[in-house]
């Protein structure tokens, strides 16, 4: 190889190696299909706290509503129901506990989410290194792991954040059944789940950051070694 | 005749700290291999010859001491450069044949050429090119798990070939096959190294894998302690059976 080649070639390196995005989603997809049980136990930890995040979240809105609907009529029925009516600007907020629960379950929604996440990229230790001996980039197995999350997060949390929506319509139904509930619109409502399914997308992803940054760190010798 | 070598080893040393002591694994390897050479690495478990061969193949680097592949040094390459190599220059075979157990046998071929950023229409037309040429013509669609040992074996030839490469590393290739299985491997194995140009290096135990190599390089206790060629070993091929193998009738 002459000299100027190999410069040009060296400086071209880093695109040399690729994994181009279509082939990425098929083999993300495929690598959950064949885990199908373990990713349905990440996807169930998601799905849950998404709910509980969806449920309170629309419920509040179900409650903005009603006041919207009824004003000073539908007061009691909301602070007996915990809601916390803020006379300043004349809105419904949710009660502190509701915000302490939602908070916590989020939190152990992440920690759940990192453990499966280490947990599986430990069982994967060889089939990385093998990856690497092939020519595979940080970079390729970080996108790998990330769009796993990115489409366990939109289907958990997708899941999860309609059934709270539901679950809170329900709920709403039963406790408010002395108010006219016809004129409720459902944008608010839908606004609310859809932002509890951001946040739980947002939520897989920087669960397995860190399992997926310690994946990509590692190095091909692994393979070499009897115990993974 | 030196530029005809593809890998020069110059003075490589390796030491590991275990615990607050140094080990030194390697004690100074100088060694070169020439371009479509059939070359095998002997030596007892702890005389340093994984550490060797894994030097040689890039996944680790030597404590001090050069490797030059092609003559690039390896020793001073970056990440992206260092699986550039991996991904063009070196094909692995592996002991426990390390197949990616989610993917088919064609996906596994195909998976070095698709990071080459080949076609995949292409790639899929070669892994199929490939896989015949290891005489699993039919069975390209089948899972690892749903292999043999020694059809495990073919296949990770075919993607050791993949992109082309100018060394394959083999690493006790025969290790967990039987002993007609393993013959049949090392056939395959000489067969492409002829057919290719391609040079092999071996780490083996195993003596069928001897009496094809062009060379046989003995490492005792971190160093070379002899380098026998291929008329060479057949006078002591004898003695090395009558020292491991006495059952051998």
């Amino acid at each position: 190889m002459s000299e100027p080649e190999n410069r040009r070639s060296r400086s071209n390196i880093s695109r040399q190696i690729v994994l181009p995005w279509k082939k990425s989603l098929e083999m993300a997809f495929s690598s959950l299909r064949l885990r199908f049980f373990r990713s349905l136990i990440t996807a169930f930890s998601l799905l849950l706290a998404i709910a509980f995040l969806s449920f309170t979240l629309t419920n509040t809105a179900i409650a903005r509503e009603l006041y919207r609907l009824h004003g000073q009529i539908a007061l009691p029925l909301l602070t007996q129901a915990g809601y916390v009516f803020d006379a300043a600007q004349a809105v419904i907020n949710a009660g502190p506990k509701e915000l302490w629960l939602m908070i916590l379950s989020l939190l152990v929604c992440t920690v759940g989410i990192v453990n499966a996440q280490l947990m599986s990229v430990t069982e994967r230790f060889r089939e990385i290194g093998i990856m690497k001996c092939l020519g595979a980039l940080d970079r390729i197995i970080l996108r790998l792991f990330l769009l796993e999350a990115a489409i366990l997060g939109l289907l958990g949390a997708g899941a999860g954040s309609i059934l709270g929506l539901f679950a809170a319509w329900g709920a709403a139904m039963l406790q408010y059944q002395s108010l006219n509930c016809t004129g409720i619109s459902l944008a608010p409502l839908l606004a609310q789940a859809s932002q509890a399914w951001g946040i739980g997308i947002g939520l897989s992803i920087l669960g397995v950051l860190y399992p997926a940054i310690l994946a990509a760190k590692l190095q091909p010798v692994i393979v070499m070694k009897e115990e993974y | 005749m030196d530029t005809h070598d593809i890998i020069r080893v110059v003075g490589v040393t390796k030491a590991f700290a275990l615990g607050k002591m140094p080990v030194q694994v390697l004690k100074g390897v100088d060694l070169n291999v020439a371009t479509g050479e059939y070359l095998s690495i002997m030596g007892p478990s702890g005389s340093g010859k994984s550490t060797l061969f894994n030097i040689i193949g890039g996944l680790d680097k030597p404590t001090s001491g050069r490797v030059f592949i092609d003559e690039v040094d390896i020793s001073q390459l970056d990440a992206y450069e260092l699986a550039w190599l991996r991904n063009r220059k070196i094909g692995y075979i592996f002991q426990t044949f390390n197949l990616i157990p989610v993917m088919t046998a064609l996906e596994n071929v195909t998976l070095p050429m698709i990071f080459a950023g080949m076609h995949s229409d292409r790639a899929v037309e070669k892994g199929r090119k490939l896989l015949a040429d290891v005489g699993l013509g039919e069975r390209f669609l089948h899972k690892p798990s749903e292999l043999s040992g020694g059809q495990q074996q073919r296949v990770a030839i075919a993607r050791a070939l993949a992109n082309d490469p100018a060394i394959i590393l083999a690493d006790e290739p025969t290790g967990n096959l039987d002993s007609a299985t393993g013959g049949e491997i090392i056939a395959l194995l000489q067969k492409m190294s002829r057919e290719r140009k391609v040079t092999i290096i071996s780490a083996t135990h195993d003596f069928k894998m001897l009496s094809v190599s062009d060379r046989v390089v003995w490492i005792l206790d971190g160093r070379i302690d002899k380098i026998e060629h291929r008329d060479e070993l057949n006078i002591s091929l004898g003695t090395i059976q009558e020292r491991h193998e006495p059952a051998l009738p």
